[in-house]
């Protein structure tokens, strides 16, 4: 494996490491400031980590919807979603279950691409439906919108070219059951 | 009608029949003191802000109704914290209104800014920060609705100063859309049926009556649950007084200091019936071995409470006001014969009642011995505060409570200092009634300044400290558990001097050292209308507050006092 450059951090997986406590909630909340703050701070005053956040308004402007991935016991999880409902500006808790899940996450990442190694890379992306959105003589910026372990896979491909700098967003999901986290109407 | 947004914050809490307040100015919060002046509400000028806390919960107990406190930003928000957190986990509706620098300031570190919203978020059922003038009344209706209903607790809303000067269009809001709140109130029927059935199959039922029925002002549909079925009651520390101490069923305290009647009670029952209570580790001792071979029936108005430490056989989410009469609705007219529970019951009583050895001649006088004559001679209606310590168990113990709200103290958090503002805040909410903070000495000095509130405003509250020169919890701990290594809990008995002190803060101030002079100055205090009255009771420094289940230890573990270990 190629040596990785020293100014890059290892980030590591947010593939949860153990089977069956990967739990994927989606919380539709007000879209107010501090609403993030209030759900982060309640996870961590309970002593829960959370593995993955991803957080974006809705397509109803006064609603924004949380992706929230924790590792958790489903009896603590339960305490987690009724403590969560007891905030006031929190909407609506789906729980999706990792089954039915349809799990995306997009990853941006600069690597080392010089002369020899750049149509591997330029392989690399097209196998996985990449985008190359920046080129320089010796890097590569590319794009990738992937399931959260394929991008995993993709993650420890790109390092052996050696990895510059990489960001991550954060799983969002939906569930292949139609079971929307939107507002129940009224009547 | 144009109005400024101090003139609005106002009219808001008068639109929502506030009557007093207790606070403390200072610059941010200038604007909202001056239209103070024209407006019927009684504010009351604490002197120290954790002392509007405080008095607000008081107030909150003792009437039921929402208290209110305002003080200004930076150093008045984060002291009035302490009694915020405290009303946070005790479950009490209050309504804390914090000065704020202008918003155009916000975030530069201004002087005594705070991010006070930040602070109290995880103390508080909900807060606001208020950005604009014309958000005022739906903040305030919006903050008093949440407050006050579901479970009820704290919430505080932050007003800068620019907001407060600046004008807007007066309205009262219609309705509320707060979408994420909607608290269940009523019972799902099929759990109530469930419940029903559960409670007349059972042999050895006890009912586990928690603060939340204090809250819901559900004592009447608890009498009545009570006497349907002929269950005993065990009424943990904040729900004393929610079925009268004489009622035959009622056995009184569970816990770490509870009695041995009703902690095992619990332990030997098939069916726990939980009321509003939340299995506080403080009741169950080590929850495993919490009332093991018992089936659970848990009713309380937060679902986050079912299952939090204990996993209900019947969950029921809703009102326990509403939820009561339901069950006791869908009873079958015969229940099971309890004659023998009771029979055990009773001979427990009998046998393990709280007690305390008599003082020899001469010697010290007995800090139970105080709080019973407190309660004997308790004019009808008095109302008890408590600080946190030996007193406050004592004072739980050996004070007969016969109504709801006569019993106030600081449960969840455990706040020492809490007695004298919060006995303030009673007494200004009931004028009539009496009321005795029952207070220990390191309790009495966080907050004792309080007393000048209490002699400015013409509050007589009245205050018996039981002075045994330590602080006396800490101290029976290590005694009992570090091999009698007192570290750092000696106070002194003499030092400083109550009476004087009283006297100096305009208070009566009286000293009792001898049994004798227990019941006449009692006699006296309570005849003392026109101001405070302190009573410095010198106490016995070696008592300890019995019977005890170490902390963390199972109830079964329950030590009893050395006198009535003998024979057993």
């Amino acid at each position: 494996m190629a040596e990785r450059s020293s100014n890059l951090v290892p980030i590591g997986s947010i593939r949860p490491h153990t089977g069956g406590r990967h739990h994927i909630l989606s919380v539709l909340v007000e879209n107010r400031a501090g609403v993030l703050a209030r759900v982060s701070l309640l996870f961590s005053r309970r002593g829960y980590n959370i593995y993955s956040l991803a957080v974006a308004p809705t397509d109803d402007e006064r609603f924004s919807r949380l992706t929230i991935v924790v590792d958790v016991e489903t009896v603590p999880l339960e305490q987690i979603t009724k403590q969560l409902h007891k905030l006031i500006n929190v909407i609506k808790i789906t729980e999706i279950d990792p089954a039915d899940a349809l799990e995306y996450e997009c990853m941006l990442a600069t690597i080392n691409a010089e002369a020899g190694a750049r149509a591997k890379v330029m392989e690399l992306v097209e196998i996985f439906h990449g985008e190359i959105i920046d080129v320089s003589l010796d890097r590569l910026t590319v794009v990738f919108a992937l399931s959260p372990e394929k991008l995993d896979d993709v993650e420890a491909f790109l390092a052996e070219f050696g990895l510059i700098e990489l960001q991550r967003t954060g799983r969002i999901a939906l569930s292949k059951l139609p079971k929307p986290t939107r507002r129940p109407k009224k009547g | 009608m144009r109005l400024t947004g101090a003139q609005a914050l106002i009219k808001s809490l008068e639109m929502q029949g506030v009557e007093t307040v207790f606070g403390l100015p200072g610059g941010a919060i200038l604007p909202v003191y001056d239209p103070l002046l024209e407006s019927p509400i009684r504010h009351i000028l604490v002197r120290h802000e954790q002392g509007a806390g405080h008095a607000a919960e008081g107030f909150a107990q003792a009437t039921g109704r929402p208290g209110v406190a305002i003080v200004t930003s930076g150093p008045a928000a984060t002291n009035i914290v302490t009694a915020v957190a405290d009303a946070y986990v005790d479950s009490i509706p209050i309504v804390v209104i914090t000065g704020q620098v202008a918003t155009t300031s916000i975030g530069t570190d201004a002087f005594q800014e705070t991010d006070t919203t930040g602070i109290t978020m995880s103390v508080t059922k909900h807060n606001w920060l208020i950005t604009q003038a014309r958000d005022i009344p739906r903040v305030i209706a919006e903050a008093f609705h949440v407050a006050t209903t579901g479970r009820p607790g704290p919430v505080v809303v932050d007003f800068p100063k620019d907001v407060a000067n600046d004008t807007m269009e007066w309205y009262w809001p219609r309705r509320l859309d707060l979408p994420g709140y909607q608290p269940t109130v009523k019972g799902h029927p099929k759990m109530i049926e469930q419940a029903a059935a559960m409670i007349a199959s059972a042999s050895r039922p006890v009912i586990y009556a928690g603060g939340g029925l204090i809250r819901a002002g559900a004592a009447p549909e608890l009498g009545a649950l009570v006497e349907r079925t002929g269950i005993p009651v065990v009424t943990t520390l904040m729900a004393r007084g929610v079925l009268p101490d004489s009622n035959p069923l009622c056995l009184g305290m569970p816990g770490m200091h509870g009695n041995f009647t009703a902690v095992t009670a619990l332990q030997q029952s098939d069916l726990v019936i939980a009321l509003g209570a939340r299995f506080d580790d403080r009741v169950t001792g080590k929850v495993d071995a919490f009332a093991a071979k018992a089936r659970i029936i848990h009713v309380d108005i937060d679902p986050a409470e079912l299952g939090k430490v204990r996993r209900p056989d019947v969950p029921i989410v809703g009102d326990v006001k509403s939820v009561i009469p339901e069950i006791v609705r869908h009873l079958p007219a015969q229940g099971r014969d309890l004659s023998g529970w009771l029979a055990q019951l009773d001979a427990w009583r009998e046998q393990y009642p709280y007690s305390y050895e008599p003082p020899l001649p001469g010697a010290p006088i007995k800090p139970q011995y105080v709080v019973e004559r407190l309660s004997a001679l308790a004019p009808p209606d008095t109302i008890a505060v408590s600080g946190v310590g030996q007193h406050q168990m004592w004072a739980s113990q050996y004070f007969r409570f016969e109504s709801p709200n006569t019993w106030i103290n600081s449960g969840g958090l455990g706040t020492m200092g809490f007695a004298v503002p919060a006995a303030i805040g009673a007494k200004a909410g009931r004028p009539r009634s009496t009321v005795w903070a029952i207070d220990g000495d390191g309790c009495f000095q966080m907050t004792a300044q309080e007393l000048v509130t209490a002699t400015a405003e013409r509050i007589p509250i009245k205050v018996a400290i039981l002075n045994n020169g330590y602080l006396g919890m800490v101290r029976q701990w290590q005694e009992m558990f570090y091999e009698e290594r007192y570290s750092e809990v000696f106070l002194s008995p003499d030092l400083p001097d109550y009476v004087k002190w009283a006297e100096a803060m305009g208070a009566v101030g009286f000293r009792v050292d001898q049994v004798s002079d227990v019941d006449p100055v009692i006699e006296k205090a309570n005849q003392i209308d026109d101001r405070p009255v302190v009573i410095d009771f010198r106490v016995d420094t070696f008592e300890k507050v019995y019977p005890m289940v170490p902390a963390g230890a199972p109830n079964d573990d329950i030590v009893l006092p050395p006198h009535q270990l003998k024979g057993r």
